[in-house]
């Protein structure tokens, strides 16, 4: 079982391997100056050498996304269900960063009376959250800079931004999804609408609000480097500034590398809590695949 | 006189979608009395499942009365137990918790809950598969479970709207056979769809024979077998009359 799965990536690593050594062999050839293009052994090579600088900057950055997509699952949960507990949960997150929480908060308590009160709201709110998806980031940066400051907070804002979509959309798609007839056999055990959202429209929509997970946490390292890129004082962002500024190629690519792991981790680590959390789900996948 | 457990009184319905209003139902009069078995059969698409989902409370009819224990008044959901077509198993519930599911919508602790759950399960054979994820059964044991949980919600007055209908012949007759041997156990009154005409003459004490659309009663016939019933009956001659009867019935009606 495990093996079968490991073969399922044989090809994408023949192919990633491939090109690697293509890569060597054309530095190492001297096609190329090392120092504008280094080789993929030097970039390793720079990355053990600066692991130390380096592990400063991932630590940060990785604590921007972690924040960020808290954020941003806390005020699509918010939104959703509207309850306390969901308040004291950002709460404990508001104290570790004041400002960014209280417009994340206040924020994600107006889409939850919002789209609590009516169907109307709902279909009002949809196209605005699309909408702000299309606000480039590269323009938004700076101005959070100046209104926020060069810590955390706008980095935080960012990753939330970058992660809320995904998540938001994924998890009111979900909810949105639950059977009419399912719905009806509780309006006739006579459930009140609270009953029908804990008990039915919760639960389904777990497979879809991971699935939006996954597609934020492949987002929000790179929306915590875009935050740093544009001022920062420390994280993989403005390391890679600095490393260009220095013409340090090598280690923007280290960085790169760094960037490219973490993101997997996030992803596989999301997969990992869904297995574990949805147990029926990937039960339900593998006898459709039989079927 | 004890009254009836469900009264229909010149119930319609006519749905608004769009603008032209959709008659569905034309002043259907039937009654259910305790512990009896009552089967309402019709071409497809009549609006028998608009009709249970007014008796179940799901929705509202145009005009008329629906009277269940002789209240016409009250609030109709919850007094059923009611089984759509599909099983509609929540797949992240096991079998046992699936079960449960009316008794959590009613605020049961946890513990009776499981209990009553239990017990259910062992008394009509499923006890082994408490633990097993519905994606993990059969048709058939799907829709046992589903009768298990409405039977559990409640087993005094259950609305059946073509539980068998997407199931083997094989398969179906063995759950007929189930359920009567459940409609037994718990002296439950029984509101029944189907469009299988043999079905409603192995089960039912009578049956309502609904028109097409716009439905009305065109006919109701008391089906005076001996109980309990076995399939063998079908082939008995007074069966086999009402059987011709019925399917020549609903032939022409799907024709008109």
């Amino acid at each position: 079982m495990k093996l079968r799965w490991l073969a399922g990536y044989g090809p994408a690593f023949v192919l990633g391997v491939t090109l690697l050594a293509f890569w060597e062999l054309y530095v190492r050839a001297g096609q190329i100056s090392s120092q504008v293009l280094p080789s993929p052994t030097a970039i390793i090579q720079a990355l053990i050498e600066h692991w130390d600088v380096i592990s400063i900057h991932t630590m940060q950055t990785l604590l921007e996304t972690v924040l960020g997509m808290a954020v941003a699952i806390e005020i699509t949960s918010s939104g959703l269900t509207a309850r306390r507990d969901h308040r004291e949960i950002s709460s404990v997150i508001a104290s570790i960063r004041p400002k960014t929480m209280a417009v994340a908060i206040v924020f994600g308590l107006i889409l939850a009376i919002t789209l609590e009160i009516s169907r109307w709201s709902r279909r009002a709110v949809y196209p605005l959250l699309v909408i702000s998806q299309t606000i480039p980031i590269i323009a938004l940066a700076p101005l959070l800079l100046i209104w926020f400051g060069i810590d955390l907070g706008p980095k935080v804002f960012v990753v939330a931004l970058y992660c809320f979509f995904p998540i938001a959309v994924a998890c009111a798609d979900g909810l949105a999804d639950a059977e009419p007839e399912l719905i009806n056999l509780l309006k006739s055990m006579h459930a009140s609408r609270w009953q029908i959202l804990w008990l039915v429209r919760l639960p389904g929509a777990m497979p879809s609000f991971f699935s939006g997970l996954r597609i934020a946490a492949t987002y929000g390292v790179t929306g915590a480097i875009f935050g740093e890129y544009v001022g920062a004082y420390q994280g993989l962002g403005i390391y890679m500034q600095l490393s260009v500024n220095s013409h340090a190629i090598v280690l923007v690519f280290a960085a790169i590398l760094v960037t490219a792991v973490l993101s997997l981790l996030l992803f596989g680590l999301v997969s990992l809590i869904e297995r574990i959390a949805l147990p029926w789900y990937h039960g339900t996948v593998i006898e459709r695949k039989l079927s | 006189m004890e009254p009836a457990k469900l009264l229909v009184q010149g119930v319609s319905k006519v749905f608004r979608d769009g603008r032209k209003p959709l008659d569905t139902l034309a002043a259907i009069d039937l009654f259910v009395n305790a512990g009896e078995f009552v089967t309402v059969i019709g071409p497809s698409g009549c609006g028998k499942s608009t009709l249970f989902n007014i008796v179940a409370g799901v929705d509202q009819p145009t005009s008329g009365i629906v009277a269940i224990d002789g209240d016409a008044q009250g609030e109709r959901a919850g007094k059923s137990g009611y089984m759509p077509q599909q099983p509609l198993l929540l797949p992240w519930r096991t079998v046992e918790e699936n079960i449960m599911l009316g008794l959590d919508v009613r605020r049961l602790p946890r513990r009776k809950a499981e209990r009553e759950a239990y017990e259910l399960l062992k008394r009509f054979g499923l006890a082994d598969f408490a633990h097993h994820y519905p994606a993990t059964l059969s048709g058939g044991m799907r829709q046992r479970v589903a009768l298990l949980r409405t039977v559990l919600f409640n087993s005094s007055f259950l609305l059946l709207d073509e539980p068998f209908g997407a199931l083997d012949a094989l398969t179906r007759l063995s759950l007929q056979m189930w359920l009567l041997d459940l409609w037994q156990t718990f002296h439950s009154s029984v509101l029944f769809i189907t469009h299988d005409v043999r079905e409603a003459i192995l089960l039912s004490d009578r049956i309502y024979v609904l028109s097409a659309r716009p439905a009305r009663v065109l006919r109701v016939i008391e089906v005076d077998l001996p109980r309990p019933r076995r399939s063998e009956q079908l082939a008995l001659e007074q069966a086999v009359r009402l059987e011709q009867e019925l399917t020549t019935l609903l032939l022409k009606e799907q024709q008109s």
